[in-house]
């Protein structure tokens, strides 16, 4: 019988058990690390140096001090922090810190310090990628090489090193080498690696990995025909709606400027998916993207739903999730048109108001063609509850009913504009969306009577091939 | 600037682009069956039927073919009907 123990100056418990080491060592043989100064204990004349950790890595040490009782070199028991029976026990030595008290927390190891299981991981041998290495020089700047390469949207990337990616891979269960699908243009196969090397690429956290890896799956569906909105001559990219408590944990913005600029998680999973349909998928502007004009939200275009006031059904929840689940919706956006209604201070005005400007998604003329998502700021959200119709089913309801139109305003011809729907509507009241293409989400930030429209893809007019999709986030 | 050497992990497919030659278009025409492939975007039937008229006017055997929708890649067997049947053929792309 023999005995490793794992300690750290620092530790008051390390401190308080250099007794019972003294004892355990003349009894038994011991093995004695240190992972912060090898000078300690200096009553047993210091301690191996495990500074670099790499046996604490390698044993699996989580606090200090940790005992381990080896038998012809093979663990058959281990305990962390100070249990005077359970030490007993181990060591089978009876009156075992008899002076000491019963119990004591340890610390926690220097080896499972945030972002040190990859370090340690990468260092000593534990972790491999599939991935091709890209070696920089010591006269290259990591970030031009990647421009060089042709891996970048135009802005800046975060060099995905190994350590990052490990790290990005650290914030999923699902293993590296799991293949999530196949990414178009090119039908390239997609592992949860290559997700993770973009997501490091794109500047997320690794907390936000689990959303990208979702984000990627409902883009993947085949509905949502991503073939397609990356090759379009539109001006659609993915729209990404997050929904659920994850929003409030990985710190997304859902009040103000929600849809703009400064909010890390908001600004960094979109631009992942894109990145990702670029490096992976082969899909690049002016090749088999051939958006005329695109829009600045193909950069990567993500916000998540206010969900704070607990009488509105989320966005997720409306179309068939789980109260409280985590859920991400892919929306085939345009880019966003605001609309200022300051003095409407009733529901019926304020919906003819987001009506009339709901209508000109695509062309004031063209109906069941884009789709649209309406993103109501809390004030024009308060007309509505104050007048008592602040539900989901309310405001949709009189949104749908606004936005049916006389035919003959609509037809080609009419009002002097050949653009217009088929001439066989003339006597007919026409909706503006199919059922479902118009999404309402609250978000935005006080002071404002103003909403934002994102406008949808005009092949949404093909009901049959695409749809918006919504995917579950997983771990 | 970062002035350590240090590696990167490639974000790419890593797939090596493999660029194959174009077929050398036929020094004729004559006696060519000519495919007339429509993506299925509105409006192209115009374009397409007057194409295939136009090459029928002129003598050539001239075969339709039709993907089921242009926001998806075309079915595997539509391709190979073309290549199996066709010595050229006219795709309709676009608006």
């Amino acid at each position: 019988m023999e005995f490793t123990v794992i300690v750290k100056r620092e530790c008051e418990t390390c401190q308080m058990v250099v007794p019972v080491l003294e004892i355990l060592r003349q009894r038994h043989g011991l093995t004695l690390y240190c992972q912060d100064d090898p000078s300690f204990p200096e009553a047993l004349g210091g301690a191996r140096d495990d500074t670099a950790l790499e046996q604490s890595w390698r044993l699996g040490v989580e606090a200090v001090p940790t005992l381990i009782r080896l038998e012809k070199g093979a663990e058959h028991a281990r305990i962390h922090g100070w249990d005077r029976a359970a030490w007993r026990q181990i060591t089978g030595i009876a009156d075992l810190g008899a002076e000491l008290p019963a119990f004591r927390p340890g610390c926690g190891s220097r080896s499972v310090e945030p972002g040190m299981p990859e370090r340690l991981a990468l260092r000593y041998g534990g972790l491999h990628f599939a991935s091709r290495v890209i070696e920089v020089s010591e006269d290259e700047d990591p970030i031009e090489v990647a421009y060089d390469r042709g891996w970048s949207d135009g802005l800046p990337i975060t060099p995905p090193t190994a350590l990052r990616v490990a790290r990005m891979l650290a914030g999923t269960s699902r293993r590296a080498d799991e293949v999530i699908g196949l990414i178009p243009p090119n039908l390239a196969e997609c592992t949860v690696e290559k997700a993770a090397i973009n997501a490091v690429m794109a500047g997320c956290r690794p907390e936000y990995f689990p959303v990208v890896l979702a984000a990627i799956e409902a883009a993947l569906k085949p509905e949502f025909s991503m073939h397609g909105l990356l090759a379009t001559l539109g001006f659609a990219g993915p729209v990404l709606v997050v929904n659920g408590p994850i929003t409030t944990r990985i710190g997304m913005n859902s009040a103000g400027n929600a849809l703009g600029q400064g909010n890390r998680a908001n600004s960094t999973i979109g631009r992942a998916l894109q990145l990702l349909i670029r490096n992976v998928g082969g899909g690049i502007p002016q090749e088999i993207d051939r958006a005329v004009l695109g829009n600045p939200g193909k950069v990567g275009f993500c916000f998540p739903e206010d969900e704070s006031d607990p009488d509105w059904t989320p966005l997720n929840v409306a179309r068939g999730a789980a109260p409280g689940s985590n859920t991400v919706t892919l929306f085939h956006g345009d880019g966003m048109q605001g609309v200022i209604a300051w003095m409407s201070a009733g529901p019926q005005s304020l919906t003819k108001s987001l009506a009339m400007a709901l209508a000109a998604v695509t062309h004031p003329k063209l109906c069941h063609w884009g789709g649209a998502i309406l993103v109501l700021s809390p004030d024009h959200y308060a007309v509505y509850r104050k007048a008592g119709l602040g539900r989901r089913a309310d405001i949709e309801g009189m949104l749908w009913e606004a936005l049916k139109r006389p035919g003959r305003e609509l037809v080609r011809g009419a009002h002097g504009v050949d653009e217009g729907i088929d001439p066989a509507l003339a006597e007919q009241m026409v909706d503006k969306f199919h059922p479902g293409n118009l999404l309402v989400v609250r978000a935005g930030g006080l002071g404002g009577g103003m909403s934002g429209i994102i406008g949808g893809w005009a092949a949404m007019r093909n009901r049959s091939e695409v749809q918006i999709v919504s995917k579950e986030i997983g771990s | 600037m970062n002035n350590q050497p240090y590696t990167m992990l490639d974000p790419t497919a890593e797939r090596s682009p493999i660029v194959r030659a174009r077929l050398a278009p036929p020094e004729s025409l004559d006696g060519a069956t000519i495919g007339v492939f429509s993506i299925s975007k509105e409006r192209s039937d115009e374009f397409l039927d007057r194409v295939a008229a136009r090459l029928g006017e002129r003598g050539h055997k001239v075969l339709r073919f039709r993907k089921p929708t242009y926001t998806k890649p075309s079915p595997e067997p539509i391709l190979q009907d073309i290549v199996a049947h066709c010595d050229v053929v006219v795709e309709g792309l676009a608006d």
